[in-house]
């Protein structure tokens, strides 16, 4: 049996802190939002959902007790409708959609609505306590570090400079403001207060204009926790040969900080035929990989790997890529191992121009794809991202 | 209830109902911590609790140290039953909470040092007053000997001091004078004279009939917050990052203490203190905490009592010491002795030489001064023993002589000569040369018997080791009288035999060359420095190679006539194209393995890579550890094997507190039985195949390895 995508939604991204336009919307709101608009779309026949899969990083305060069946029980879907909430941190949204298309194949359920959700202004990161990376017998013989840490490992040891990973991310933001000006994230919706009115119409983090020259200036951002707190020699314990850590990420270059949600909706030819609807993609194949997790954000490349080798492809087969820019290092890292250039990657930009959600973004990542893809009439998209403790996962979609 | 007086404490009631234990333990030079005592005291604690006349007790000491913490003596030994030796803990704790939740104050008045266990006894009274003296230290310094707190220590302290600060009191071992324990939340208060505490107690009890400890206390907030706060995740976080950073995961006590709180501090204290004593237990038992007491504490506490000294030798007395020399080591000397109480007439060539190593002196002082370690009068007290001069008679009715002077046969010839002219004929000459054997510098003699080497480390007053060496000729008073000294200058002596870079240049410069050959192979620089770090050596080979200067190995490789090893030949190559193909001469000049830039960390220089191509495969990390390990180890069981060492705890402690070999391991050669006799003698044989003959295995350690033996059988 197949899993077909028949829709994906996300909603604008807030700045996730004090002053972002979306710290007074909870993110129950953010995800009940995103299902009625879902609804009002289609005029779907809500009954015939079975589940809502969520990912959520930070499960605690508002953001705890199964933020999915809250969000469910917002929704106005109905008291049928059950909620899960998963946690597979960065990679939660697309994790959600790849655990839905499991259950659609293996005949389970037939309707699923899966996607994520992360107020990261009302939910701090780290709120969830910190359990390996707290735990001193797993930490210290673990070699671990916080992933600022990781990223300027990637970058010191592969190579890239402050200069080369400011460029990445000067033309994320250019990427980002065009497609934004363009009108290509046609799948965005907007989030309202209880009047109607609009709080949010647009990507509050899209900078036009920035440039490599205008990030040059910014301090580095984990030099001080590097030096402080150890984890450069920690860092540098576990990979000898780098002889210096060099902290070239900075809150320009690193994934933004923001508030938001994502949904698709997952299910069976059956499934779309009772609501009357066309499937847009169909889930090809979707694979994890575990890596050092001292360097931790090395994963999409072993996972896509995977997932190729799954699906009897290669890199070649696949006409866009979404790779998550939790920072610079990242996608360039993954473009060097997969051996391509930017050309077909993150074409719109990405969490360095729109920010990084953490429990939705892999969801929003493939409805971004989705929509592109639609836009070029190509067919293939790989959505990767990497993830805490060393892992990394990729999902393989095609065009119906 | 009576009063009782046995060989452990006494106690006594006042009229105010007030009741005093006083800690004697009559059979104990220092009042510890032990099973014994607890049990007694928790005895007396609970009929004190059950008697109703009696309204609380101020516990105190008999002795001038409170109490200095537990008998390691007993943790030498295995752990055969570990379940029961937690329970023992267990029992323990039972007993000292139950008087922490009898609902009678206790108040520990702490007129002396109360360390570790003794400091965990006043943790569990009610209240803590200490003596305003600077002569009284309060803290936690088990870590030092691989352990932790395990009487509740570990549990409690993050109550009273918060996280962060009982993290820095544990894992540093911090030692605090009582204001500042008072500051940091250790104790409750401080008096200035031993009247007004016993007043202050006595107060405390009448004005807290019913107190509760703050681990039992609800409303009870821990300073700084609780471990899931943004602080204490941050914290926690910290620490780790911390503690990985400076034990490289060497030390398993410093893992186990972050742990207990982290496991600990989320649930009631009674349980907490059930995870406390499971890891102590596990830490008590780790090789690590055995060697760190066998060798850090007894063994190096010996020596520095003099144990190395012939017995049967009197006390050899130094009033007057000549120091010949005033650069660098012989000021260094000069100060070591005066501020031990001798007349040091410290000679060079001219007085400008002298007084500006006279000089040296007067800047330790003041910067003592600037962190009020010292006074201005001690100052001058201690200046006032220094005479500088460059009259070679001056050093006439020196008890001893010390010659620091150039590395330079010749010129140690004529300065012997000279002294002796006007030295005593029972008087004691020793010369600090690092590099020529004595026996060769004893010809210059005119009583060899007299001449010794006594070989200090840079810098002389924070270097703990001084290296004693026995000519061919040298008589045991000779030994006794430099033994003497170095225990009157608060140093730690060795013993060694003569032989070429004697005991520990000999086998640090197995590190060293081990490092390049290593560079040779390919390994990159970086690695080869960053795992030597990481096995726990305070500097990598290379740095080493540098501060030593390059230019200085190309030198006594070329002035020493002996026949040289192919592993000889072959580092002196390579040192001498540096040298000389690639002006690469070491530290001084700014250029040696680093780049030197003014003001700036030293890196390591890029031309390395054009001589040397690096392979981060070329050898595995795990052998790479080894093999500068293994080398200094091996050399160390040859000095053994050789009679340059005398014993095994000599090469334990000369390798740790001459060239910071880790601790950890028990030192040089215990290091043997820490990785395993058969381990060690498998990889040593594999090496030399792949290597060459420097990697040799004595058969005597293979007779050894074949016995089943510990290396601390060896020659028994």
């Amino acid at each position: 049996m197949e899993a077909y995508i028949y829709d994906a939604i996300r909603t604008v991204r807030g700045k996730g802190n004090k002053k972002g336009a979306l710290i007074g919307v909870t993110p129950t709101e953010l995800a009940r939002q995103s299902l009625t608009a879902l609804q009002s779309k289609h005029q779907l026949d809500t009954s015939l959902v079975n589940d809502v899969i969520l990912g959520c990083v930070g499960q605690v305060m508002d953001q705890g007790a199964n933020i999915a069946k809250s969000a469910a029980q917002a929704s106005g879907y109905g008291d049928h409708l059950c909620g899960v909430t998963l946690n597979r941190f960065c990679g939660s949204g697309l994790e959600s959609m790849n655990q839905a298309a499991a259950y659609i194949k293996s005949g389970f359920r037939d309707l699923i609505v899966a996607g994520g959700v992360e107020s990261m202004s009302r939910v701090a990161m780290g709120s969830d306590g910190a359990g390996m990376f707290i735990d001193p017998t797993l930490a210290i013989p673990g070699n671990l570090v916080p992933q600022g840490i990781s990223a300027d490992l990637i970058a010191s040891k592969y190579g890239y400079t402050r200069e080369a990973t400011d460029e990445f991310a000067a033309e994320s933001q250019r990427r980002a403001a065009e497609a934004n000006a363009k009108g290509y994230f046609k799948s965005r919706i907007a989030i309202k207060d209880q009047n109607g009115t609009d709080i949010l119409t647009t990507d509050e983090n899209i900078r036009p204009g920035t440039t490599a020259a205008s990030l040059a200036g910014l301090p580095p951002a984990f030099q001080m926790m590097g030096a402080m707190a150890g984890f450069d020699d920690v860092a540098l314990d576990k990979y000898p040969e780098v002889e210096t850590l060099h902290h070239v990420h900075h809150a320009g270059n690193s994934s933004a900080i923001v508030d938001g949600a994502a949904i698709s909706l997952i299910g069976s030819e059956e499934a779309g035929k009772k609501m009357g609807l066309k499937p847009r993609f169909k889930i090809r194949t979707a694979a994890i990989d575990g890596t050092d997790p001292t360097i931790m954000l090395t994963g999409p490349a072993p996972a896509t790997r995977k997932a190729l080798k799954q699906a009897g492809m290669n890199i070649g087969d696949i006409d866009l890529i979404e790779v998550n820019e939790a920072f610079s290092a990242i996608p360039m890292l993954f473009m060097e191992e997969m051996g391509i250039d930017s050309s077909n990657v993150n074409v719109n930009g990405g969490a360095i121009a729109m920010g990084h959600p953490l429990g939705a973004t892999g969801c929003m990542l493939a409805g971004t794809l989705m929509d592109e893809l639609e836009r070029r009439d190509l067919n293939t998209g790989l959505v990767t991202l990497c993830i805490a403790g060393g892992m990394g996962i990729a999902t393989i979609i095609e065009r119906v | 209830m009576e009063n009782i007086q046995d060989k452990l404490l006494s106690f006594s009631v006042d009229t105010d109902g007030i009741g005093t234990l006083v800690i004697n333990q009559t059979e104990n030079s220092a009042n510890l911590f032990s099973e014994d005592f607890i049990k007694r005291y928790v005895e007396i604690a609970h009929v004190a609790i059950a008697d109703d006349s009696v309204k609380g007790v101020i516990v105190t000491s008999g002795k001038p140290i409170f109490m200095a913490g537990a008998d390691l003596r007993a943790l030498l030994e295995d752990i055969p039953d570990k379940g029961a030796f937690t329970q023992t803990i267990l029992e323990m704790h039972k007993g000292m909470r139950e008087i922490e939740t009898g609902g009678k104050p206790f108040v520990a008045a702490i007129n002396g040092t109360a360390l570790g266990g003794g400091l965990e006894l006043c943790l569990a009274c009610h209240h803590r007053i200490a003596l305003n003296s600077t002569k009284i230290k309060i803290g936690f310094p088990e870590i030092k000997v691989g352990l932790f707190p395990g009487g509740g220590g570990t549990v409690k302290a993050p109550y009273l001091m918060g996280i962060q600060t009982a993290l820095m009191y544990l894992l540093q071992g911090i030692e605090a004078r009582p204001p500042k324990a008072l500051k940091d939340g250790l104790i409750d208060a401080v008096a200035e004279t031993e009247e007004e505490m016993i007043a202050a107690a006595k107060a405390y009890i009448l004005a807290t009939p019913n107190p509760v400890q703050p681990w039992d206390n609800k409303k009870h907030r821990i300073p700084g917050g609780n471990i899931w706060t943004p602080n204490g995740v941050q914290t926690m976080v910290g620490a780790s990052g911390n503690v990985g950073k400076l034990t490289h995961g060497n030390y398993p006590s410093a893992q186990k203490i972050i742990k207990v709180i982290h496991d600990g501090i989320q649930i009631p204290v009674d349980r907490a203190l059930e995870i406390e004593a499971r890891n102590f237990t596990a830490a008590a038992s780790t090789p690590e905490a055995k060697n760190m007491i066998r060798t850090g504490f007894f063994a190096i506490q010996d020596a520095a009592k003099g144990k190395a000294r012939p017995k049967d030798q009197p006390k050899y007395e130094i009033e007057k010491l000549g120091v010949l020399g005033a650069g660098m080591m012989g000021a260094g000397i000069a100060y070591v002795s005066a501020k031990a109480g001798m007349n040091v007439v410290l000679k060079d060539v001219s007085q400008e030489g002298a007084e500006k190593g006279k000089a040296y002196s007067t800047q330790l002082l003041d910067k003592a001064i600037a962190k009020k370690r010292s006074t201005p009068e001690k100052k001058e007290a201690l200046l006032a023993k220094i005479t500088p001069t460059d009259d070679p008679n001056a050093v006439e009715g020196s008890d001893l002589i010390i010659e620091a002077v150039f590395e330079n046969v010749e010129l140690k010839d004529k300065v012997t000569k000279q002294t002796e002219a006007v030295l005593g004929e029972d008087k004691i000459y020793g010369s600090n040369t690092s590099t020529i054997p004595i026996s060769l510098l004893a010809k210059s003699s005119a009583r060899p018997e007299n001449f010794i080497g006594i070989h200090f480390f840079s810098p002389v007053d924070k270097m703990p080791l001084v290296e004693i060496i026995v000519g061919e000729k040298t008589e045991d008073k000779a030994i006794a009288a430099a033994v003497d000294y170095t225990v009157a200058i608060k140093k730690v002596p060795i013993v060694v035999n003569d032989s070429r870079g004697f005991f520990t240049s000999r086998c640090f410069g197995t590190y060293v060359t081990e490092g390049m050959f290593l560079l040779e192979e390919g390994v990159p620089a970086p690695m080869i420095e960053r795992v030597a770090t990481k096995i726990g050596l305070p500097v990598g080979p290379l740095a080493v190679h540098d501060e030593v200067s390059l230019t200085l190995s190309v030198h006594i490789f070329e002035s020493d006539p002996a026949e040289k090893s192919a592993s000889e030949k072959r580092s002196y190559a390579m040192v001498k194209n540096l040298v000389e193909n690639h002006n690469r001469t070491g530290k001084r000049d700014g250029a040696g393995f680093y780049d030197y830039p003014k003001g700036g960390q030293k890196k390591l220089w890029s031309g390395l890579k054009e001589i040397y191509t690096p392979n981060v495969n070329a050898v595995s990390e795990e052998d790479v550890k080894k093999r500068m390990l293994h080398r200094q180890v091996l050399e160390s069981y040859r000095c053994l094997d050789e009679g340059v060492l005398h014993s095994t705890t000599d090469g334990d402690i000369g390798s740790i507190l001459g060239w910071g070999f880790p601790i950890f391991t028990g030192g040089a050669l215990s290091y043997i039985d820490y990785v395993g006799m058969d381990n060690f003698i498998a990889d040593c044989d594999a090496f030399k195949a792949l290597h060459g003959a420097h990697w040799e295995v004595p058969q005597s350690l293979r007779d050894l390895a074949a016995a089943g033996k510990s290396i601390h059988d060896f020659g028994k």
